[in-house]
């Protein structure tokens, strides 16, 4: 039975309709405003991190974290910079690595921890992390994690091609020489088309592509020692010692798995990202040092490695300073993270204590592989600057660099290509370029 | 229609200006019932599609650099984007992509379909509901699987070239990452096409393929005769359907760079570029622009198809 659709009708169906929508916007926003507990937002991708942070509330009654994992890397950077530049939705305490930190600088976005006591702890941490994450008193980030540089490499088949550990590049290119005579099926090691990899090579070399002060930029991708890499990289490419494999996908892996490579050069998060994917190895891998440039050097450089940052939209800068510094800088909060979530510790206290140190890993045949890389990360070479644009970088890099180990260019042009790729890119983002 | 109970004869004063009353206002919740059905879309239109269209424009007329903030520079972006090399060669490329990729894929959802409703094929269902699957399947897991199949090294066809003594192809070097990329995009959507050209031929009056059946017309020629030109107005949407998604490729190329960065290009095809303009280069403003104008190039190519494919036909 029809009946006609009255005002009385309308009105109150918008009624309901406003109840509702009220009703979900009320259950959305369960922050709390004056006198309850304060309520941080925690992005993160280290797995199991959410341990260390039920550890903290425990300790911290008056604080509750959302634990919220945003993505890895470059998915959580992209969410991060998009709530940053709306203004709001960003968390207080964020995950970005070493390298993004003058990224998000560049955006007014991270708070200056100094202001809420974070120099206290200055002294805990490697020397060099802290370097990265402050600039003079200031201090932009909490060192959580560090990548320095080191070698795996397969023993069974260093053994049986009679290949000895390389020492220097020149020996590493030798060796290699040797391993393609007697095997032209496998490389010595796999040339990564990555921005991360490569950058830890020119860092090692003594390149230093940026420095920033204010609005000015210098920018020289192509100095001497940049070009010095890139070309001995494009020796072993072109002359087929090395593969040319994109990094981090299906088939690099299985080529990690069965012997293809027979080395690979890599960070200290490594020896346990290498366990996960090349079960079939094991065993069989050794780390050493990073090869030198020259004979007797002891240098070396970072890849990868995070920090605690906090973001200047927070409503509780101090809370968020206090956690970002207690995540990273309470000794068991820090072990937590070394031995569970496998992260490479930046804290003086834990990378130098004996159990660290001592610790022996199966898939490496019992090798006490930290002590390699902890090795390595005293020798981190310092003064090594990020631009304020990491992923324009990275992502011209990464194309660049493949297009050179795919034949499509020299690896000597590269390097001057990129340099006036990026400069051309500060350029129009207003950077006076020197 | 609802019955008119109102008598004939004009009532007196106070009541006639009563009636007239109450029917200007059954006038007017009959005007304004539907725009109120229409409201939750009209909401949901203008808050996420006209207004964040309003802001890609607003966006697309400043220049916001890292340093030195936000400026206004009118049709600055613009002219750049017409002039940009990089946006054009991608435009190229997917032209070139469509040329070949959309006749053979609406060839083979048109073939599929024909068969499938011609009746001489057992287990219909079956082989209607396999065609449309891999619809089903989401894009970007489909993308991943195609790009473990095009494996260099350790992807199937080329383990299976090897044991043939046969050269592996590579299906992600510069030469074929077109092709590749096609074919997923033809095994992704010519089952959807499909079911659009089914749907469209079930609709053909039965009494017309009898009578060609009568007529001693045969399968194929019914097919070729009577039933596609019936279901050319399906066609059609599908062909533009199919312009209009070519030229904004982006999903597969995406997953794909991972797997071949030296070929993908951040500017390989005018989507992704606006993408990487935005979320890695920082340039809002720049990519807001190059969206427009992708946006005017599919609008332009959608038009001059519909002019193209209007001029044989009778006009209304």
């Amino acid at each position: 039975m029809r009946r006609e659709f009255t005002r009385r009708d309308f009105l109150k169906m918008s009624g309901a309709g406003l109840a509702g929508a009220s009703l979900l916007g009320g259950a959305a926003c369960g922050g709390s405003t004056g006198g309850g507990p304060v309520e941080l937002t925690f992005w993160s991708w280290v797995p199991d991190i959410i341990n260390e942070v039920k550890l903290f509330e425990e300790a911290h009654p008056d604080i509750k974290i959302k634990y919220v994992n945003a993505g890895q890397g470059q998915t959580e950077y992209t969410k991060l910079r998009t709530a940053i530049k709306s203004g709001s939705g960003a968390p207080d305490v964020v995950q970005i690595e070493f390298q993004f930190i003058e990224t998000f600088r560049q955006l007014d976005a991270l708070v200056d921890l100094a202001e809420h006591g974070a120099n206290d702890v200055k002294g805990d941490f490697v020397p060099w992390t802290w370097g990265q994450v402050s600039e003079g008193s200031s201090v932009y980030a909490i060192p959580q994690d560090s990548g320095p540089m080191g070698l795996l490499y397969r023993k069974d088949i260093f053994d049986e091609y009679g290949l000895t550990v390389p020492k220097t590049w020149a020996e590493f290119e030798e060796q290699a020489r040797k391993l393609k005579e007697a095997n032209p099926d496998i490389y010595m090691s796999d040339f990564l088309a990555d921005g991360g990899w490569f950058n830890g090579l020119m860092w090692q070399a003594g390149s230093r592509p940026f420095e920033l002060s204010g609005a000015k930029l210098w920018v020289n991708m192509n100095d001497p020692e940049a070009v010095k890499v890139a070309e001995y990289w494009g020796r072993l490419v072109d002359d087929g010692l090395v593969g040319t494999k994109p990094p981090f996908t299906n088939e690099w892996y299985t080529a990690l798995s069965n012997g293809t490579y027979a080395s690979w050069i890599t960070a200290a998060w490594g020896p346990v990202f290498l366990a996960g994917i090349a079960g079939k190895s094991k065993g069989k891998w050794r780390a050493a040092p990073l090869p030198q440039w020259s004979a007797g050097e002891n240098v070396s450089a970072n890849w990868g490695g995070s920090t605690s940052a906090v973001i200047n939209q927070s409503d509780y800068p101090e809370e968020a300073t206090q956690f970002a510094i207690w995540l990273n800088h309470n000794s068991e909060s820090a072990k937590m993270l070394a031995e569970k979530s496998f992260l490479f510790p930046t804290l003086n206290s834990l990378l130098y204590s004996d159990e660290f140190k001592n610790q022996t890993d199966p898939f490496y045949g019992g090798q006490k592989v930290n002590s390699v890389f902890i090795q390595s990360s005293g020798e981190v070479d310092k003064g090594f600057q990020w631009s304020p644009f990491q992923d324009y970088v990275y992502t011209q890099m990464q194309e660049q660099l493949q297009a050179a180990a795919d034949g499509k260019v020299s690896f000597s042009q590269v390097m001057d290509d990129l340099n006036s790729d990026i400069t051309n890119y500060a350029k129009s983002q207003g950077f006076k370029v020197q | 229609m609802k019955q008119e109970g109102q008598p004939e004869t004009v009532p007196a004063s106070p009541v006639r200006s009563h009636q007239s009353a109450l029917a200007q206002r059954k006038r007017l919740r009959q005007i304004v019932i539907p725009y109120m059905f229409l409201l939750p879309f009209l909401i949901l239109f203008v808050l996420f599609l006209v207004l964040p269209l309003a802001y890609a424009f607003w966006l697309s007329i400043f220049e916001e650099r890292l340093v030195g903030g936000s400026t206004f520079v009118g049709a600055e972006n613009y002219l750049r984007a017409f002039q940009d090399g990089l946006f054009w060669a991608g435009i190229r490329r997917m032209v070139t992509f469509g040329v070949f990729q959309i006749p053979l894929m609406l060839g083979l959802a048109l073939v599929f379909a024909l068969v499938l409703d011609s009746g001489l094929v057992w287990f219909r269902s079956v082989f209607r509901l396999g065609f449309f699957l891999p619809y089903a399947v989401p894009s970007v897991v489909a993308a991943l699987i195609w790009g473990y199949l095009y494996g260099p090294t350790f992807g199937p066809f080329t383990q299976i070239a090897h044991y043939l003594s046969v050269p592996p192809p590579n299906f992600l070097s510069e030469r074929w990452m077109l092709a590749s990329i096609a074919n997923i995009v033809t095994w992704t959507f010519a089952g959807y096409n499909m079911i659009i050209l089914y749907a469209a031929l079930q609709a053909i009056p039965s009494e017309l393929r009898d009578a060609g059946a009568v007529d001693g017309a045969r399968a194929w020629q019914i097919a070729l005769y009577i039933k596609i030109p019936l279901i050319t107005p399906a066609l059609l949407l599908t062909c533009i359907f199919s312009i209009i998604g070519t030229l904004q490729l982006f999903t597969e190329p995406r997953i794909l760079r991972a797997l071949a960065p030296g070929v993908i290009v951040d500017s390989y095809t005018p989507n992704l570029f606006a993408w990487n303009l935005a979320f890695t280069n920082q340039q809002y403003n720049y990519s807001a622009a190059v969206s427009f104008v992708l946006g005017a190039v599919v609008v332009v190519g959608s038009y001059i198809f519909m002019l193209a494919t209007n001029r044989g036909r009778i006009s209304r």
